[in-house]
């Protein structure tokens, strides 16, 4: 219990997978210029995260990883090159259920995140997620953890940058720098707060 | 408007690059520029990707339904980054070690999705190859640009071979050690943005607000 809360507090803060590892950057950047929008896609990103990891977990483990075919036959089967082409599948997979299955059972919820669900799977901080949880060999309650947790710290990071944004907008900036310059710039600086959770233990 | 060749290769460098302008692929370009040797095989990768993701693409663009077009322009390109990651992973492993997870990462690189959707779906094999591959370079531009600061005022190297001597190895430069850190390369982006846009400034974006002087009554 202890080693699954400080996975998922060292995946919130220390590897923020937007601000330190720079993942589903290209969103972050565009779709964190109102505050209700960013806060939108942050939840549909947790959401899809915290299903895709386990899903793609359990996919590696019982299909793909080395061996693991020994219940049809195949022991020395080895299919781990597959592993891009099955996350990247799964993902898009899921996101269409997820769609269609929001769309006939909870349309309220559907007509907040349907915008976003499409965006989400070009978005590396889901295909990133899986493979972080491939490299990592994490077990099947360590990636629901893991997928949770980093959607969560993605989520906050975006909610974050629209909330500086908003403010930012009034500001007098130089004519080079107005918009993406600025914007980047910020996002620095909010990785340099994030980075002093590195020191953080548990 | 039809364009030269030369042109479709030139353009994505400055004038449309997609990092600095189209906003697209940032991901990786922050994350794999601390050394040159790495961000020199990271945007090599990208330039095969998107040439021959572009090409094979436009190739059987007019076989594919458009329903289906975003799942078969994956599998294309997921195809082809399995390609480059085994390679990696045989001949260059030290390098594929430290770039983990972003090879993979090539295949929602919006750059390979976003040329495959807006060029190579319309227009033939040979003109989309150079369109790749052009978008490809203007990646490439920024990713060793940055990794060129960051590895020269961070370490003190180029391609790991010292060029000022730091002072831990008895040489005068006391080095930057922030610009290992992943913040400084959206500093750096910012700043090149900047610069590009002060020297090209029909990119500058528009002010949502003006300040005005208010007259003093």
């Amino acid at each position: 219990m202890e080693s699954l809360l400080s996975l998922a507090i060292k995946a919130i803060f220390v590897e923020n997978l937007a601000l330190s590892f720079f993942l589903g950057m290209c969103t972050f950047i565009a779709v964190s210029k109102k505050i209700s929008t960013a806060i939108g896609l942050g939840i549909s990103v947790m959401i899809v995260q915290s299903i895709t990891v386990p899903a793609n977990n359990l996919i590696m483990n019982n299909l793909l990883a080395p061996g693991a075919l020994a219940w049809a036959g195949f022991r020395d089967v080895d299919l781990t090159f597959l592993g891009l082409l099955s996350c990247i599948g799964v993902i898009a997979a899921l996101v269409q259920i997820l769609e269609m299955v929001l769309d006939k059972y909870f349309p309220p919820l559907y007509n907040a995140l349907g915008v976003f669900l499409p965006l989400i799977t070009v978005n590396c901080a889901i295909l990133g997620g899986s493979l972080f949880m491939v490299e990592r060999a994490y077990t099947f309650t360590e990636s629901v953890t893991y997928g949770l947790s980093s959607g969560f710290g993605w989520a906050l990071a975006i909610a974050a940058m629209a909330g500086v944004r908003e403010k930012l907008k009034y500001s007098d900036i130089p004519d080079g720098l107005q918009g993406l310059g600025i914007t980047f710039i910020t996002a620095g600086l909010m990785a340099l707060a994030f980075m002093s959770f590195s020191g953080v233990k548990l | 408007m039809p364009r030269t060749r030369k042109q479709m290769l030139v353009d994505p460098l400055v004038d449309n690059n997609p990092i600095t302008l189209q906003v697209l692929g940032i991901c990786s370009a922050l994350a794999v520029t601390s050394s040159l040797q790495v961000a020199f095989v990271m945007a090599l990768a990208v330039i095969f990707v998107t040439g021959f993701s572009s090409m094979f693409i436009s190739m059987i663009r007019n076989q594919i339904p458009g329903a289906i077009r975003i799942i078969v322009q994956m599998v294309i390109i997921a195809s082809l980054v399995i390609l480059v990651d085994q390679v990696l992973k045989a001949y260059a492993f030290e390098i594929s070690k430290t770039l983990s997870v972003f090879v993979g990462l090539i295949i929602t690189n919006c750059i390979v999705m976003g040329r495959a959707e807006a060029f190579a779906m319309k227009n033939p094999p040979v003109a989309s190859f150079i369109d790749g591959v052009g978008n490809g370079l203007g990646y490439g531009l920024i990713l060793m640009l940055v990794g060129v600061i960051r590895e020269l005022f961070g370490a003190g190297s180029l391609f790991g071979v010292a060029i000022m001597p730091t002072v831990n190895n008895g040489g005068w430069y006391v080095p930057n050690g922030m610009l290992l850190l992943p913040p400084s390369a959206f500093f750096i982006i910012g700043l090149i943005i900047w610069a590009f846009r002060a020297w090209k400034p029909e990119q500058v974006e528009n002010r949502e607000y003006k300040i005005q002087a208010v007259e003093a009554h």
